[in-house]
């Protein structure tokens, strides 16, 4: 599980969303593991990618274990960053496939782009939870009372008014607003 | 004696070093009582401004008891006193710090010959702040020598605590010249980029200077709290378009002073142009990124004023200056005058009309300043100003 950093409103708090989509990325990891480590021969025949059965069904292994990680580890950060890798190795090996006569190119392009789309929900997924703490962060600090004004701002507004500007920084008379309404006794700016 | 010293982009160590000395009759030498992180300091941490030297002192916030006075200052300061330093070292004698143009004192840097290659011209010695400007040990540091201290101080009563007082340094003038470099009228509108230390300085600056609307733009919830707490209109720039909300907060016209508090480092991953800038930094075709410049010209009311107290280091890129030529903007900049602000904000302060203190989230010992760089850098644990206490 990993927290969310100061950078958004609910800073400190469970990102579950994120460690859900991590999940799930997990037992999908674990599934097409399984698909390829049972059913190398099948797949190869559909991607035209006779002889390479048992390296389909190696990145089949990859894939289990990579799910087991996420699944088994209390942050899935590193493991996520392991499926991106595989993504890379799996969208270079199909590209092999489109090479020369394979009969089944079409299939092959529908894998990639299955793939791709994978691929970016992985980056998406291990970009934020890198964003994020591994640790709960303490709750925000409340600096809503530093005001700065031991009298209060209805009586430092404006209390600078008696300040001289030196002539060598005085807006030209000629920027000036034209009519200068009396100085409001309270603060408009919002409290 | 300890004091933060720099070793390295993001490498600062509370090391041991030698004791400072008297080196010349107008220095003094003051025991630090309190000190603090600037904003400005990040640049150095992150190594964005050039000229610093592994063993540097870092820290140009401070204030203390003198402890020593050479011979040509014992007319103006004597040992006990009080004193707050301004991270500006003035001579008090030159054309331009006769005129109060401090910043800009054409003696104390002991290395104006590189600033004028950079610059064109001089600026002052600054502590802890690179060897442009005279790589002067700085006062995160148990002990510092103030070079030509007849001039180079402030002094502060009794009977006020520190952490009122020792923003009056840096941050406090560094806020209210920014607001006062808007020339400030009841019926202005003034927009502040970066709700940081100078920030919400700049805030409560144009609140006492009596601005009718003062608007923030940040996206860090405690800094956005503390900017609404000081009466500011907030603008996440996360949740919202800041031109659209600053146009319908004016009536479609833009606020009429613009300050940008936010400098060389805007957000590099906020926005597009400064993710450009930073491939560009990267690249070492652009020294800054000037997101906030940008912007700041764009949405700012014609015939208005650019006010601009972020540090900016060298050369910055795809600035819109046709709004700025054809708006007929003021730009107005520079490093603080401090002096030229301080006996008005001290004034200020023993009257009640503002605490500075309110800026405060973090106090610490000197061992433990490294590790606040950090923190301060990331905006962790709602850091928004870090105090030592040496």
């Amino acid at each position: 599980m990993r927290y969310e950093t100061e950078r958004t409103r609910r800073r400190g708090h469970a990102d579950t969303a994120t460690d859900t989509l991590a999940r799930g990325l997990g037992l999908f990891s674990i599934a097409l593991g399984i698909a390829e480590v049972a059913a190398p021969r099948a797949l190869a025949r559909a991607l035209g990618m006779k002889g390479q059965e048992g390296l389909i069904a190696g990145y089949g292994v990859r894939e289990i274990a990579t799910g087991v990680g996420i699944l088994a580890s209390k942050d899935p950060t590193p493991w996520i960053w392991g499926r991106v890798a595989g993504d890379g190795l799996d969208l270079a090996t199909l590209a092999t496939a489109l090479e020369g006569n394979n009969p089944k190119k079409g299939n092959v392009g529908i894998a990639i782009a299955a793939v791709a789309g994978v691929t970016a929900l992985d980056v998406y997924c291990a970009q934020t939870l890198s964003r994020e703490s591994p640790h709960p962060l303490p709750p925000m600090q409340d600096y809503s009372d530093r005001t700065g004004y031991p009298r209060g701002i209805e009586l430092s507004h404006g209390a600078a008014r008696d300040f001289e500007v030196p002539r060598d920084f005085r807006t030209p008379e000629a920027l000036r607003p034209y009519t200068q309404p009396e100085p409001s006794r309270h603060p408009q700016p919002s409290m | 004696m300890k004091a933060l010293v720099w070793h390295g982009t993001t490498d600062i160590r509370c090391d041991s070093v030698p004791d400072p000395q008297i080196e010349h009759p107008r220095d003094a030498i003051i025991k630090v009582t309190s000190c603090a992180i600037c904003g400005s300091d990040l640049h150095l941490y992150d190594h964005f401004m050039p000229g610093m030297k592994s063993g540097d002192i870092m820290g140009h916030e401070s204030m203390g008891e003198v402890v020593e006075v050479g011979a040509e200052s014992k007319g103006k300061l004597k040992v006990g006193d009080r004193v707050v330093i301004p991270f500006t070292i003035i001579c008090g004698e030159c054309e331009q710090c006769k005129r109060g143009n401090f910043s800009v004192c054409e003696r104390t840097n002991r290395n104006g010959h590189i600033a004028a290659k950079a610059f064109g011209h001089t600026t002052a010695g600054l502590f802890g702040y690179t060897h442009l400007t005279g790589g002067y040990p700085g006062g995160q540091a148990e002990y510092l020598r103030v070079p030509f201290a007849d001039a180079t101080h402030i002094k502060v009563p009794d009977g006020i605590s520190d952490e009122k007082l020792l923003f009056l340094s840096d941050i406090f003038p560094t806020g209210w010249q920014a607001a006062v470099q808007c020339d400030i009228q009841p019926t202005d509108t003034v927009a502040i980029w970066g709700a940081g230390p100078v920030g919400q300085m700049a805030i409560r600056s144009a609140i006492l200077l009596g601005a009718k609307q003062v608007v923030v733009i940040d996206r860090v919830p405690e800094r956005l709290a503390m900017a609404e707490a000081g009466g500011a209109i907030t603008i996440n720039f996360d949740e919202e378009s800041v031109i659209e909300r600053l146009n319908e907060l004016t009536k479609g016209k833009g606020p009429e002073k613009c300050i940008d508090a936010v400098g060389m480092e805007a957000h590099a991953t906020a926005t597009i142009d400064s993710m450009y800038d930073r491939v560009k930094q990267a690249t070492m075709m652009e020294t800054d990124r000037p997101h906030v410049l940008r912007e700041m010209a764009y949405v700012c009311r014609p015939a208005g004023t650019l006010s601009i107290p972020g540090v900016y280091g060298g050369l910055l890129d795809k600035i819109p200056f046709g709004a700025i030529m054809n708006k007929g903007l003021t730009i107005r900049t520079g490093q603080t005058h401090v002096n030229r602000w301080t006996d008005d904000l001290l004034r200020r302060i023993e009257d009640g009309q503002i605490d500075p203190s309110f800026v405060i989230t973090h106090t610490v010992s000197l061992d433990e300043g490294p590790d606040m760089y950090k923190v301060f850098r990331d905006k962790q644990d709602g850091c928004i100003k870090v105090v030592i206490k040496p």
